[in-house]
């Protein structure tokens, strides 16, 4: 899924009915959000971490200064580890991480779902067809439905 | 809270530094454990620094951590802090593990190491440049920062690699460095070793992904589109409404050119090319080519510009190969003097002088400056221990010399220079040396031999750069280059060689030698003005009034960067000493070297049988300029630039914007009523001139080449969206604005073909011919896009201005010059057969042929999506996959659009 269709999906679930053009930069496509009161923004999780606030959504950002890291962490493993896998394996790695980090947990944080898990799930979305042969993600599965 | 380290990891330094935030509020208990400790539970691979929280939970992210710490201190987080510790993880930290890898691992240096990060501190510098912050996110230091430092310190605290251009940069650094927080983290991770104290952890790393697959890339950087303000529209479309009135008189040709006070005066050499060599594509581009492209833009300026070059024929290379020939050294340089002057007279090069060195001038010149040295006590006597070759019974000039490199070890390093580690040595000092020509070991000899006292002069020369680097436009590894010979200290340098083929030495004693050509081939620029006027000293003796700038490849930058200053500055006759030295790095061929002796690589004199005009061999040769880094020549890639860049969007705008004029307006431009649309794309072509226009001062031809391209896209675009061939035949309104957007785009295209000027002589004056463009309009570039072709103008004979390149032609070059693997070209044959039939009529690229083309993308594009939810078989869906891409990029080529060449083995 392109950054820009992942945003305009996230607007709408944040419920934001202004919709935002954005356009791609470089290589990796990466969206850019212009602004209308400063400089554009840069960046998919920036992005969406703005919209969320815009919606009046902070609690997705997490609550406390530990959740707060945290989401941030996971958000930045989808931008870097997620995107950026090179093979096979590196896939199967990291699903592999996080379904045993998701073993004993409902969300990313805990017991809260916030950003992350929504851009996670958007990141793996395209591995489900993986997920499903391989079987035995049934966390991960539980994660996709849940959220 | 426990945060668990390990020596050597240089996530360490921003969590340390940040941990200060977090005093007072949390317990933090330190751990050191080993670089292959798996301290988080769910991770497969080892990580560090790792912070376990109370409640059990593992911050594993760098940044996360210092972000937690900054939380904890009641920071609040904000979009611009968030943007960039975005791009930290996505961009630089790729790009900074590879740099430190070369570095660290590796024991690479110089452009090797700093090259992959380039891009990624100038982005950081231009943003905190932009903003006028002396931080990255406000007027206070915050989380950015130290995220940022942390990652960059490892690397930048070597000056080596903190590039003085970028000032912007360099004060953040500084500033962020001498906090204490800071310092003290770097006191802990580095414990004063430099760099070097990550190696045991770097060590046990994988390599880099971004390391992995890749390919030296000639592909573009990314193009942004603008955003556009009322004003800067405003103003566009004053200055296009003012026409040609804007144009200041056309500068009379001067013979010769002198400077002239009040105005700029612009004095561009080439490095002198070695008489007897045949210059190859990498020579070409590397000197000439490059400063003539400056030299032309310089003149649309109406600078006052003076181009000079001419061939270096003194030393030993041109007396063997005399011998050789049965010729005198005078009779060889006027043979290949002559193929020289040919070459680039093929090539078009505007030089006011091409002369050669083995002149009176260049014996009166040097001699002076000989004596003037010589007088002051910057020359010293010693006896040199030389070699001797006793089979061809005489003294070896040192690239007459081979062996292994002191230095690096390298085995075929040359006597006065290792091309592998760029150092330069005597050689004396050379490992198994060789005679060159016979291959038998030769023997060390004394004899006395002046030398010039470089010692003495370092001061001078220091005091000299100080005043002329910051601001110039040298380019980044020249200034590296420099830096790192006055690191290791100046030594005397030999000047005298015992040879006839020479300058000959003005002193007692020294009857039988010659001055070595590195001390006087740089003089060689002074003599060759003075043999174009007896005024040269206007030029050479006048710094206050001139600005030199001298082109030439990255290993000629210590004698014009140095050696010469130090000659000039010893002196004392206020020589005009360079302003901007501008050196390129590498042409490789294909995937390897370009080598006279194996036959590999297309030099001078070939090129002009290739029946490939010169034009395009300056546009592939600039469109791959090595600029910032080592690229290569390759002959699939300069037909791909060929056929989309030249022919699908270049030539297919302007020839169409013509074409309109002609066909639907009798050959007269129509009037033009702008409307907004309009105005916006006057203001975007206005804004990429001006993008043109910083790039050639800064001299970055390469980049600046970009712009013309971008143009002609932006134009290809305003055509097909407004479709001037439906609307003429409709409706009044229809007319007048299928006229409007035929006079714009045909404005534009007369405006690229003055911005083409510098790159493609011909095609420009070609272009010019049938557009009857205005003289003052194709000798003057301004800054603001003009309607210089306004309603009512007559134009000439339209004609297709480039040819489609064949790959079965491009193949039997290739194969004739040697070089690319046998694969890839089996491949390309394969390629070449399996082509469906609709591939060969894509030659113009009408409307139609694009909706046939994408008619045909959509109908394989659901043949591929059926056969693969018939999970039909895996080779028959790959062949049908290949027929699809081919089609994209048919379609790609047909619309005019970059080709997106597949780098590495990434998917999607």
């Amino acid at each position: 899924m392109a950054a820009a269709a992942e945003l305009t999906l996230l607007e709408k679930s944040l419920g934001l009915s202004k919709g935002n053009k954005y356009s791609a930069q470089g290589e990796r496509q990466i969206p850019v959000l212009q602004t209308n009161n400063g400089p554009s923004l840069t960046g998919l999780t920036t992005i969406a971490a703005h919209l969320v606030k815009q919606a009046n959504k902070e609690y997705l950002l997490g609550s406390t200064a530990e959740e707060k890291a945290i989401v941030q962490q996971w958000l930045e493993y989808r931008v870097t580890r997620v995107d950026g896998h090179s093979s096979k394996d590196d896939i199967h790695a990291l699903l592999k991480d996080l379904n045993s980090y998701l073993e004993d947990k409902v969300y990313l944080t805990g017991y809260n779902f916030t950003l992350a898990d929504i851009l996670l799930y958007y990141g793996l979305h395209r591995f489900i067809v993986s997920i499903r042969v391989a079987g035995f993600f049934s966390v991960m599965f539980r994660m996709i439905f849940l959220s | 809270m426990r945060l668990f380290v390990s020596e050597g990891a240089p996530g360490s330094l921003p969590v340390l530094a940040a941990a200060r935030r977090a005093q007072g509020r949390a317990e933090l208990l330190i751990s050191t454990v080993g670089p292959e400790e798996c301290v988080v539970p769910f991770l497969t691979q080892p990580k560090v620094p790792v912070l376990q929280l109370d409640n059990g939970n593992y911050l594993f992210s760098t940044s996360a951590i210092c972000r937690y710490f900054f939380l904890l201190s009641g920071w609040e987080q904000d979009d611009l802090t968030n943007q960039w510790l975005e791009w930290e993880a996505t961009e630089l930290q790729p790009a900074l593990s590879a740099a430190l890898y070369y570095l660290v691992v590796q024991g690479k240096k110089g452009e090797d190491v700093l090259g992959p990060v380039r891009r990624a501190l100038t982005h950081i510098d231009h943003s905190l440049s932009r903003r006028s912050c002396p931080f990255l996110a406000g007027e206070t230091e915050s989380l950015a920062d130290i995220v940022l430092w942390g990652a960059l310190y490892p690397l930048l605290q070597d000056p080596a690699y903190l590039p003085e251009e970028l000032g912007a940069l360099h004060s953040w650094f500084q500033t962020v460095s001498s906090q204490e927080p800071c310092q003290r983290a770097a006191e802990t991770v580095l414990k004063q070793q430099g760099v070097l104290a990550l190696r045991p952890y770097l060590q046990k790393q994988p390599q880099p992904s971004s390391l992995q697959g890749r390919a030296v890339s000639n592909e573009p950087e990314e193009e942004e589109l603008a955003t556009l303000s009322e004003e800067e529209i405003a103003m566009a479309v004053t200055a296009w409404e003012k026409g040609l009135g804007n144009l200041p008189p056309l500068r009379p040709p001067q013979n010769p050119v002198l400077p002239v006070a009040g105005e700029r005066n612009v004095l561009i050499t080439s490095a002198l090319p070695y008489v007897n060599n045949v210059p190859h594509l990498g020579n070409i581009i590397g000197c000439v080519l490059s400063a003539d492209v400056f030299a032309r833009y310089s003149r649309l300026r109406q600078w006052n510009t003076l181009y000079l070059c001419g061939t270096d024929e003194y030393g030993t290379a041109t007396e063997t190969k005399a011998m050789e020939e049965g010729l005198t050294p005078q009779e060889i340089c006027d043979k290949y003097h002559a193929i020289h002057a040919d070459i680039y007279r093929w090539f078009n090069i505007s030089f006011d002088i091409f002369g050669r060195t083995t002149t009176p001038q260049q014996t009166k010149i040097t001699q002076d400056i000989f004596q003037r040295l010589f007088s002051r006590g910057f020359v010293l006597q010693d006896t040199v221990e030389q070699l001797r070759c006793e089979q061809c019974a005489r003294f070896l000039a040192d690239r007459f010399v081979e062996g292994v490199c002191p230095f690096c070890g390298y085995e075929e390093a040359r006597g006065d220079q290792c091309d592998k580690c760029g150092k330069l040595i005597n050689a004396t000092e050379l490992k198994k040396p060789q005679c060159k020509v016979c291959r038998s070991c030769p023997v060390v000899k004394s004899s006395q031999h002046l030398f010039l006292d470089l010692p003495k002069l370092e001061k001078r020369l220091e005091e000299w750069l100080e005043n002329t680097l910051p601001g110039s436009d040298w380019t980044p590894n020249a200034r590296f280059i420099i830096r790192s010979w006055l690191r290791d200290g100046l030594k005397p340098r030999c000047i005298t060689r015992d040879l006839k083929w020479g300058t000959p030495v003005p002193l007692e004693g020294f009857e039988d030698k010659v001055f070595y050509v590195w001390f006087d081939a740089t003089i060689g620029y002074l003599s060759i003005t003075a043999n174009y006027t007896d005024q040269w000293e206007r030029w050479w003796k006048n710094p206050e009034q001139v600005s030199l700038y001298q082109f030439m490849a990255k290993d000629n930058v210590p004698f014009h960067g140095l050696v010469f200053p130090c000659s000039a500055l010893g002196a004392e006759d206020n020589y005009t000493l360079v302003s901007h030295l501008i050196a390129t790095e590498y042409l490789n061929y294909e995937d390897g070297k370009f080598s006279k002796s194996r036959g590999v690589g297309v030099f001078g004199d070939m090129a002009q049988d290739t029946g490939i005009p010169a034009d395009i061999w300056r546009f592939y040769l600039l469109y791959i300029r090595p600029e910032g880094q080592d690229s290569a020549f390759s002959w699939t890639d300069m037909l791909l630039k060929n056929n989309s860049e030249l022919l699908n969007n270049l030539g297919n705008f302007i020839n169409r914007a013509g074409m309109f004029v002609s066909k639907f307006f009798g050959g007269y431009v129509p009037e033009m009523v702008l409307t907004s649309d309009d105005q916006r794309l006057l203001a975007h072509v206005t804004l990429e001139l001006q993008h043109y226009h910083q790039l050639l001062e800064k001299v970055r031809i390469r980049d600046a080449l970009r712009s013309i391209l971008t143009i002609s896209r932006h134009g290809n675009q305003y055509i097909q969206v407004n479709e001037p061939w439906k609307r003429i035949k409709g409706s009044e309104a229809d007319r007048q604005r299928a006229g409007t957007v035929t006079g714009l785009a045909v404005n534009i295209a007369a405006l690229l073909s003055v911005m083409l000027q510098p790159y493609m002589p011909t095609v420009s004056a070609t272009i010019q011919a049938q557009l009857q463009l205005p003289p003052p309009a194709c000798g003057i570039l301004l800054t603001n896009f003009l309607c210089t072709l306004p309603a009512g103008h007559l134009i000439g004979t339209v004609s297709p201005l480039f040819q489609k390149l064949e790959n079965d032609q491009i193949e039997s070059l290739r194969q004739r010059f040697g070089g690319g693997q046998l694969e890839e070209s089996l491949e390309l044959k394969a390629k070449v057969s399996s082509k469906p039939a609709v591939g060969e009529t894509v030659t113009a690229t009408g409307p139609q042929q694009i909706q046939v083309l994408m008619d045909e993308v959509t109908k394989q594009g659901n043949i591929v999506r059926e056969l693969k939810a018939q999970k039909a078989d895996k080779n028959q869906v790959a062949a049908e996959v290949a027929k699809l891409l081919d089609l994209k990029k048919q379609l790609a080529l047909a619309e005019g659009k970059p080709l997106e060449t597949p780098k590495g083995k990434k998917k999607k």
